[in-house]
């Protein structure tokens, strides 16, 4: 059979010279024991950027053990690490959106909002971001300044400092126009401890309000899908809820936002991390009409739809009336909800209970979610 | 979109539910024909809340499913071809082929687009008119019209350099074949809803007749799917054997007149080959000889394809109903989403890809490292 293939874009072929043709050292995956293993995946697709299974192979696989160390081993949404006896949350991400502005934001707040929150879930306030461009030549000067321009708004609004940056250009054809990444630092609270492994059966788990809203939205803009209402992202900094929600108690035991992979992802993540089961109820997550209506049409499940200004929480059952009251005070909180909670039993495994009175397992996705057929 | 709330309705499930219970009277096999139906069942639990004496059979009515691994690996030949633009809908790309997928020829540098529209392709051969554009058309009735539509669509516009690779597929000659197996034991057929809303219902009465079977057209809510048992049952307990339509908001006695139009100007009626099931007489679509330059598999002279498929594989079972997707020993071991033997694991329709998400309360996983965010 051919396996002939044209080269990639700009001329360079993904497809071209191996680690080893250009010095630099292989990677023998066949004798790996890894219950998972890469071999069948010997190159990137784009489900290892997708939240999902792969993602996290490519993390565990590849990426830890290259890097080693403790912080890292953590795996959270930021690390916690203490310097100079001052204990802060540091993050960093990445941000390829297409296209670059969408119904309710644009690819620069996301990019400072995004890390914002990564922070904010340790339970730290963001204090100062970098901010790194990578620029493909050609794209217009106006689309570069309304993205810093959304950056630096989003920054105020979150309350946090730009204090360093970087620039880079690549060739026409590269990239998408504008790729940002944002790292960022924070203090932690005393008291706080925000971790997985945290999580004991009885917590309850409450979500912020409507979920998949982000990823609806990018998708009708991407894919020239229209709904029939417009549905606009909830990209969104989420530093103050959590400050709301600290204040009543700071014994959350753990904080996720359900970006890709959805809450479906963040579930299975935290229930694998703290070994316990958990049992959402479908019908008490929060999911509005229009995204509810694209899903069926498309062949989605809501629960694995990506979200930007959301959050799960893992709260002791004695604070959960309070921890909800305080979120439902918050703008960013007006829709929380209880939809489940942790137990012994199952660990390691998420399941839903259905509407119709059934149960399922509700799993980790493995890449991307494909559209179905008809 | 308020019919997703009413035809979920716990309490309107829940009466149905009663109904068909105190109807049954001893034990009845079922086979709903279509993957999407299959999905409902298992992701509301349905099979769950039935009495015991009504089985469930699922039916070879997933498209991707039953794609043959040829064709896979035609499209997947085509696709890495360096002057061709390959679009598909999402769920194929992760459908593996005797030795890659469309994911892992895009990673190599194929370019493989999914649209949502066969329309959409032809809109990307409009804009580039020095690319060949291949669609992937597969699929049954509920499909084969929007493609049929494209090519006919390529010719009034004189668009060249469009083509189609065809694997279409009907549903009745399937149903027909499962009946005249030796070891079948389906004894009653929720039809698939959608097919009819194109093909109508003309077919069916003569094949309830001849096999003495009752065939109820059936909807893919899951109040649609509890109706469509009750009604069966119903027959069932009678000694009736009849077609009966219990979709009728979507479906009508002629089908769709247009839609039927069309198939019959751009296609013709052929055998085909089903995978895991074989060749079935009359059972397929291909291109008729008027539009035989948009065939893809004319045009790019696709030959000397050696499939192998795994030896472990029972989807062909499966698809027949012969076995439950879990009693294939491959299942969930060897045989998972993360790397699928067979396209029923893969596919978003698929009944073992169903099992497998939503139905392993029984295979509690091995606690893991704490899984990443990234």
């Amino acid at each position: 059979m051919s396996d002939t293939l044209h080269p990639a874009p700009g001329g360079s072929s993904r497809g071209g010279p191996t680690p080893a043709d250009r010095g630099l050292p292989t990677v023998d995956i066949s004798g790996w024991t890894c219950p998972a293993p890469l071999r069948d995946q010997p190159r990137v697709v784009m489900g290892h950027g997708g939240g999902g299974a792969l993602s996290a192979e490519l993390v565990q696989q590849i990426f830890a053990p290259a890097f080693g160390g403790e912080i890292l081993a953590q795996l959270g949404d930021s690390a916690a690490v203490s310097l100079g006896g001052v204990r802060l949350a540091f993050s960093t991400d990445s941000y390829v959106v297409r296209p670059l502005f969408f119904p309710g934001g644009c690819i620069g707040d996301l990019a400072v909002n995004g890390t914002v929150n990564d922070l904010a879930m340790s339970g730290a306030k963001a204090a100062y971001l970098s901010c790194g461009f990578i620029l493909e030549e050609g794209v217009e000067m106006p689309v570069v300044a309304g993205v810093a321009d959304a950056m630096g708004a989003a920054a105020r609004a979150a309350g946090v400092e730009v204090a360093t940056g970087d620039t880079k250009v690549v060739e026409a054809g590269h990239g998408d126009g504008v790729y940002l990444n944002t790292a960022g630092i924070g203090l932690i609270p005393a008291g706080v401890d925000l971790r997985p492994q945290r999580v004991v059966p009885g917590d309850v788990v409450i979500v912020s309000g409507d979920i998949g809203l982000h990823g609806v939205a990018i998708m009708s803009v991407r894919e020239g899908l229209e709904f029939g209402v417009e549905i606009e992202s909830d990209c969104a900094a989420l530093g103050g809820l959590v400050e709301a929600m600290l204040a009543v108690t700071p014994d959350l035991h753990v904080l996720r936002d359900p970006t890709r992979g959805g809450l479906a992802a963040a579930l299975c993540e935290i229930a694998t991390a703290s070994c316990t089961g958990i049992v959402i109820q479908e019908r008490a997550i929060p999911v509005p009409p229009a995204v509810a209506n694209a899903c069926a049409i498309l062949g989605l499940d809501p629960m694995y739809v990506a979200n930007e200004g959301k959050l799960v929480a893992f709260v002791p059952r004695d604070h959960a009336d309070a921890v909800l009251e305080a979120m439902r005070a918050h703008p960013l909180g007006a829709g929380a909800a209880i939809i489940g909670e942790a137990v012994a039993t199952h660990p390691g495994m998420v399941v839903a209970g259905t509407p119709l009175g059934g149960t399922r397992v509700v799993d980790l996705p493995l890449g991307e979610q494909l559209p179905r057929i008809c | 979109m308020k019919y997703l709330d009413e035809f979920q309705n716990p309490e309107l499930a829940r009466r149905l539910l009663d109904d068909i219970r105190s109807t049954v009277t001893r034990p009845w096999a079922l086979m709903e024909v279509c993957g999407g139906q299959t999905h409902t069942i298992i992701r509301h639990g349905i099979d769950q809340l039935l009495p015991e004496q009504v089985e469930l059979i699922h039916g070879p009515g997933c498209p991707v499913c039953v794609t043959p691994l040829e064709v896979i690996d035609k499209a997947l030949e085509i696709a890495a071809r360096p002057d061709v633009i390959f679009c598909s809908f999402g769920d194929m790309l992760r459908v593996p082929g005797t030795d890659r997928d469309l994911f892992q020829v895009r990673s190599r540098g194929g370019d493989v687009r999914v649209v949502y529209s066969p329309l959409d392709a032809l809109k990307i051969a409009q804009q580039n008119p020095h690319r060949e554009v291949v669609f992937f058309g597969i699929g049954f009735e509920t499909t084969a019209p929007p493609n049929a539509m494209t090519v006919h669509q390529a010719r009034k516009l004189g668009i060249p350099n469009f083509s189609l690779l065809v694997s279409h597929v009907r549903v009745p000659p399937a149903i027909e074949a499962i009946m005249a197996s030796p070891d079948c034991r389906v004894q009653a057929f929720l039809a698939a809803g959608h097919v009819c809303s194109v093909m109508g219902t003309g077919e069916y009465p003569e094949l309830a007749a001849r096999f003495r079977v009752p065939i109820v057209v059936t909807g893919f809510e899951p109040l649609d799917i509890l109706e469509g048992i009750r009604r069966t049952v119903r027959q069932l307990e009678r000694g009736e054997h009849t077609m009966d339509n219990a979709y009728p908001r979507a479906v009508r006695g002629e089908g769709n007149p247009a839609a039927r139009a069309m198939l019959a100007d751009v296609f013709e009626v052929t055998d085909r080959s089903w995978r895991g099931i074989g060749t079935i007489p009359a059972s397929g679509w291909r291109l008729s000889e008027r539009y035989r330059e948009y065939d893809a598999e004319h045009r790019f002279s696709v030959e000397g394809i050696t499939t192998r498929e795994p030896a472990a594989c029972r989807s062909g079972e499966v698809l027949q109903g012969f076995i439950k997707p879990h009693e294939c020993e491959a299942f969930g071991t060897l045989c998972t989403p993360r790397s699928p033997l067979g396209a029923t694991m893969v596919s978003s329709e698929g009944a073992c890809a169903a099992y497998y998400l939503y139905r392993r309360l029984g295979t509690t996983p091995t606690p893991q490292e704490a899984s990443p965010v990234v």
